[in-house]
């Protein structure tokens, strides 16, 4: 099973094995990974699942398509690592994984 | 004697947003959390839609895992229900009898579906999509059957339209108006759905209502207002929710169409408070007193109730907005458009990307968009901002909408 690896807001580090089909997002929750809220339940119309995909997955990951990319307008400190992890599927690519949360509790 | 606990009466997602906003905030008390449903806090919206095609298990809608709720210190009384709330004794009573103090109590107690009325409408292949349980079943007597009828032309029944479609189903659809969402879109997008649910072969019914229904050998016989009796095998009504605002009437407290509330989520009464689906409330957006059936009303008035338990009174002022997935749309609405005196369309209808925008009194009030989420977004942004927009700009595809909601 792939391991993804969650910092969450207050840097703390916690490696989870998610299954392939889940979301990042999913996986997050399912582990209690601080600050992803996800809101509306994964159907990209908010913004409280974001998070920053540590270099050098970028390029695995990949970037969000329109859809994600306006939702991704309402989301706090937008960088060019942002994704919403709900709409990142889990695979065998995606095995070590790094995240970073960003700050949706805000 | 440690103070008694703050309690909130009801566990989806209002009920479950009030008590993360409460420890956000830094309350520290006992908190209690209950519910009339034996699962954990889930997801309603999925319910209509992918959960039908068998896609997703029941654990993958709950909101948090159960360890969450340790975590966050709040103690999850599930299947218990509450028979009445003591307001003089600051005390609920469950239906076997047991009290509870309260020091402040939410009621975020949500909705229950309307029921069909008429003859044969109490019969077993009558279904609703309201609780997890219902979609369960609704799911396992879908594989068995291979026409569906539904009643109700609103989000529930046309997502459950759109899903019995993709699994090869034969739908026929009813609806007693006119038109298809009239309570929340405009007559333009009505009509677009309407065309689309019969281009992916719904045997779509305006102004056409059921009569009664009656079991024959096996199939369901649907008698309705114009044209022959259908034969069935199963029927959906979604015909609305009703506010539970019950328990806050029995004690006293305004309920008529729902608990009414003020702009900072406060009953009446200093110690209760309400959020969600069961609320009519002061809507600081839309300045008006308003119930509103959706995710975000739940979420962003729960956060309200939550500050006002603590003695914060911050203002319910956030934008409506709300989606529903049918087929391959994804409808997204933002802000509250109707009553609208003119609109304008952004994009080709016959494209299946575009949005109506609408303005009152010259000011934008709201928009529908089908898979054009960017507008989606910019009308959010541009109604929070309140920022100045006229029709010419905003069917205008040249002017970006996200730039003009960033100025």
């Amino acid at each position: 099973m792939p391991k993804i690896t969650y910092i969450d807001s207050k840097g703390i580090s916690k490696t989870c094995e998610v299954a392939n089909g889940l979301s990042v997002m999913e996986g997050a929750i399912q582990n209690g990974i601080d600050g992803i809220l996800a809101i509306c339940g994964g159907s990209c119309a908010c913004s409280t699942c974001h998070a920053y995909i540590e270099e050098p997955w970028m390029t695995t990951v990949g970037s969000p398509d329109e859809i994600e990319a306006s939702t991704l307008e309402l989301a706090v400190d937008r960088q060019p690592n942002s994704r919403l992890s709900c709409q990142i599927e889990v695979t065998d690519a995606l095995d070590g994984l790094v995240v970073r949360v960003a700050d949706n509790d805000g | 004697m440690s103070a008694a606990p703050f309690v909130v009466i009801g566990a989806g997602q209002a009920g479950l947003q009030v008590c993360d906003s409460l420890r956000k905030l830094g309350y520290a008390g006992e908190l209690v959390l209950i519910g009339a449903e034996a699962t954990l806090p889930y997801q309603r919206p999925p319910l209509s839609k992918k959960f039908l095609a068998g896609d997703l298990e029941a654990e993958r809608l709950y909101f948090r895992p159960a360890t969450y709720y340790a975590k966050l210190d709040v103690t999850l009384l599930l299947d218990r229900e509450v028979h009445r709330i003591d307001r003089e004794h600051h005390a609920i009573e469950f239906t076997d009898g047991l009290r509870l103090a309260y020091a402040k109590l939410a009621l975020t107690t949500g909705a229950r579906v309307r029921p069909l009325q008429g003859p044969g409408a109490d019969c077993p292949d009558v279904f609703y999509v309201r609780t997890l349980d219902d979609g369960l079943r609704l799911r396992a007597r879908l594989r068995d059957v291979s026409h569906v009828t539904i009643v109700g032309g609103g989000f529930i029944g046309l997502e459950v339209a759109a899903m019995a479609r993709s699994l090869g189903k034969e739908v026929v659809l009813l609806e007693t108006l006119d038109r298809l969402m009239a309570r929340a879109v405009s007559p333009a997008v009505s009509a677009y759905f309407a065309d689309l649910h019969r281009a992916h072969g719904v045997d779509l019914r305006l102004a056409c209502g059921v009569r009664g229904l009656e079991t024959d050998a096996g199939t369901l016989r649907v008698s309705i207002s114009q044209g022959p009796d259908i034969d069935t095998g199963l029927l959906v009504a979604g015909i609305g929710v009703l506010p539970n605002a019950e328990l806050a009437v029995d004690a006293g407290l305004e309920g008529r169409d729902g608990i009414v509330v003020d702009v900072h989520a406060r009953t009446a009464d200093p110690d209760i408070v309400a959020a969600g689906d069961c609320t009519l409330h002061d809507n600081g957006f839309l300045a008006r007193q308003v119930r509103l059936e959706s995710v975000q009303n739940a979420v962003d008035q729960a956060k309200i109730a939550a500050a006002s338990m603590l003695g914060l009174a911050e203002p319910y002022v956030q934008v409506p907005w709300f989606w529903s997935d049918q087929y391959d749309a994804k409808l997204q609405m933002a802000g509250i458009g109707m009553p609208f005196d003119e609109c304008v369309l952004r994009g080709e209808r016959a494209s299946g990307s575009f949005s109506m925008f609408y303005f009152r009194a010259g000011r934008l009030v709201g928009a529908d968009s089908i898979n054009r989420p960017v507008d989606h977004m910019a009308c959010r942004k541009l109604l929070a901002q309140g920022t100045i927009v006229s029709p010419a700009e905003l069917g205008r595809e040249d002017i970006d909408l996200m730039q003009l909601a960033r100025t």
